[in-house]
């Protein structure tokens, strides 16, 4: 069942820009440009692209933040500009670079409030804060004043505030940004778990890799404002041909080079050799060449790096855009 | 309903909260928001030593027109006198935090600026109308009574719609700066006075053409039984209440236009 879809979704900015020293001329910037999306209930879906490529203009135009310029987007079967107090009920939203807390107060005080806002029965309520607790480590800062928190425990506040009303969907935008690498596991972990429950749909944007590897099994990719791959990460690899590496260590040189389809020799330095395997050929044949060979010592085989295909994803975009 | 109201109270009190944990500012500006409101007081007074009678108007008469004007104003500015504010918001994005909530924009707005520091001057301006209603020489009636209640609540409606309808010109105009502040600390003073003072041109587009002569001048006519020494009709003095809703109904039309044009920031 379909929870967002959106169909040529469109975001434009009028922008005043300097043209001469007292001249202002008027342009508009296409933010977003045309993205089409079906994101089904139940689904993790991580939202990438490098800066400025309209990630986060976009999750305003899903949460009723920003009125589209063109184009359809329904969430959770509701218009989210026209009907934002309905959506608001049923989404939650966490902004990695904005605080949706109680400055001045304590975090306890931001969830009760926060029931208050969202009607949300008592019982139903301290359930949930008893989840997030647990599993976020609250119990040691929640009386603290957010003021004085660090960034990590904000976001794991904020978070929390944006799951106590028990939302259909959890809108992420960059809530890894800036944490250390303690809390960073604390947040995706949490959502690790959240999205194997299953039964919260999850859109987490962010350019950091590590988060999309660990959490999404499908990434749509955006770049100046339009989608440039949607599915999975092996979709992905096996689209730009990514290479597995086989890390070979021998006990003396080869004495005749390795021959096999599909296998390159990227390099060689005395007795260490890597060589690189297309996605589609099997690493069988140059393993049973090297045994042959009666001098391997050791063998590792990484998996293609998936930054290393973002960026060839990006360069191909680019040249497109060029061309 | 109800229900609604209580949530806004809950937020108003947590807003309470927080400025008390400054508590040494909150006295701080409590405290100044005191001695900054006697000066226009002291300004009337001043000029009322050099001459006796204003543009028509005794100083009795005159500080009631002031005490009026003051009541409706400071109740007006305790509620939404920090609604200027969004000028921030709309810069910095900052909007983006309230409309995700399940509650009315303006709303979470004021409830999140309640000006507690200025309930000082609510009490000052409620002792100068007492002390201008002692002076004045006020034929009482249940209907003046009626009136008199009824005018600062009209007035600070007014006043509400005015605050408001100024601060939207930062949705769209990101660098109006204190604009709206000027506009509104504007139509204060204006009220303050008896509108005779007041050059012809002047007069007549804020008076009439803002509707800023039925926030004290024309109630407090009424209230004295005095001619308008404009030779407008006597009913004048009872057109406040339909002057405050239009004035609330062009407000919610600029608001409801400015939001629209709100664009928040990249991030
Ligand atoms: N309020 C705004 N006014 C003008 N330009 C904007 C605004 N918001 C975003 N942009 C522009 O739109 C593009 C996309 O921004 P954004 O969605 O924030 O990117 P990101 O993918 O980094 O989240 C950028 O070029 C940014 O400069
Ligand atoms: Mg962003």
């Amino acid at each position: 069942m379909k929870i967002i879809e959106t169909e040529e979704l469109k975001k434009t900015f009028t922008v005043h820009i300097k043209a001469g020293r007292f001249r202002r001329k008027r342009t508009t910037v296409a933010a977003v440009d045309g993205v089409s999306l079906s994101i089904q209930r139940g689904e993790m879906v991580g939202y990438l692209g490098p800066n400025g490529a309209g990630k986060s203009t976009t999750l305003k135009m899903l949460t009723g933040v920003l009125q589209p310029s063109g184009g359809l987007v329904s969430v959770c079967g509701l218009t989210p500009v026209a009907q934002r107090i309905k959506l608001a009920r049923r989404i939650g939203v966490v902004f990695g670079q904005r605080s949706t807390l109680w400055w001045d107060l304590p975090l306890r005080d931001s969830f009760e409030l926060l029931r208050h806002v969202y009607r949300v029965p008592p019982a139903e309520h301290a359930a949930r804060l008893r989840t997030c607790r647990d599993l976020l480590d609250l119990d040691s800062f929640a009386d603290t004043p957010v003021r004085q928190l660090s960034l990590g425990q904000r976001m794991r506040g904020e978070l929390t505030t944006a799951l106590l009303h028990g939302p259909e969907i959890l809108f992420l935008d960059e809530p890894t940004i800036g944490l250390d690498i303690v809390s960073k596991q604390a947040v995706r972990g949490f959502l690790a778990e959240l999205g194997e429950r299953g039964d919260t749909t999850i859109v987490l944007t962010t350019h950091d890799l590590a988060d999309i590897e660990r959490l999404c099994r499908r990434i749509i990719v955006i770049d100046h404002g339009r989608v440039v791959h949607d599915g999975s990460i092996d979709a992905l690899h096996a689209r730009y041909g990514s290479r597995r590496r086989v890390i070979v260590d021998l006990d003396a040189p080869l004495e005749t080079p390795i021959d096999v389809p599909g296998v390159e020799l990227e390099s060689s330095t005395g007795t260490r050799l890597v060589f690189a395997v297309d996605g589609s050929a099997s690493v069988g044949p140059l393993v049973s060449q090297l045994t042959a060979s009666g001098t391997l010592r050791d063998l590792t085989i990484a998996e293609p790096e998936i930054e290393d295909v973002i960026a060839r994803l990006y360069q191909q975009a680019a040249v497109r855009s060029l061309g | 309903m109800g229900d609604t109201l209580r949530i806004y109270a809950k937020l108003i009190a947590a807003q309470g909260r927080s400025q008390a944990s400054y508590r040494f500012s909150f006295w701080l500006d409590l405290g100044s928001n005191v001695i900054i409101v006697g000066a226009d007081l002291l300004a009337v007074l001043v000029i009322f030593s050099r001459v006796p009678v204003l543009a028509g108007f005794s100083v009795t008469e005159t500080v009631l027109l002031f005490g009026l004007s003051l009541n409706a104003f400071s109740l007006a500015d305790l509620f939404v006198g920090n609604i200027e504010r969004i000028r921030f918001y709309v810069r910095f994005g900052t909007l983006d935090t309230v409309l995700i909530r399940p509650l009315g924009v303006l709303p979470q707005l004021l409830a999140l600026d309640v000006g507690f520091r200025r309930i000082g001057r609510i009490i000052y301006s409620l002792a100068v109308l007492t002390v201008a209603l002692v002076l004045a020489d006020i034929d009482w009636t249940p209907w003046r009574v009626v009136l008199l209640i009824a005018t600062p609540l009209f007035g600070a409606m007014f006043f509400c719609a005015f605050f408001i309808a100024t601060s939207t010109v930062a949705f769209w105009w990101i660098e109006s700066g204190e604009l709206a502040n000027a506009l509104t600390y504007g139509g204060r003073d204006f009220t303050s006075y008896p509108i005779t003072v007041y050059g012809n041109w002047f007069r007549r587009i804020f008076a009439f053409g803002l509707g800023f002569a039925f926030v004290a001048y024309y109630p407090g006519l009424a209230l004295l039984g005095r001619a308008d020494p404009l030779g407008g009709p006597m009913w004048l003095g009872l057109v406040s209440p339909v002057v405050a809703l239009a004035a609330g109904g062009v407000a919610a039309a600029f608001w409801r236009f400015g939001v629209r044009h709100y664009r928040s920031t990249g991030s």
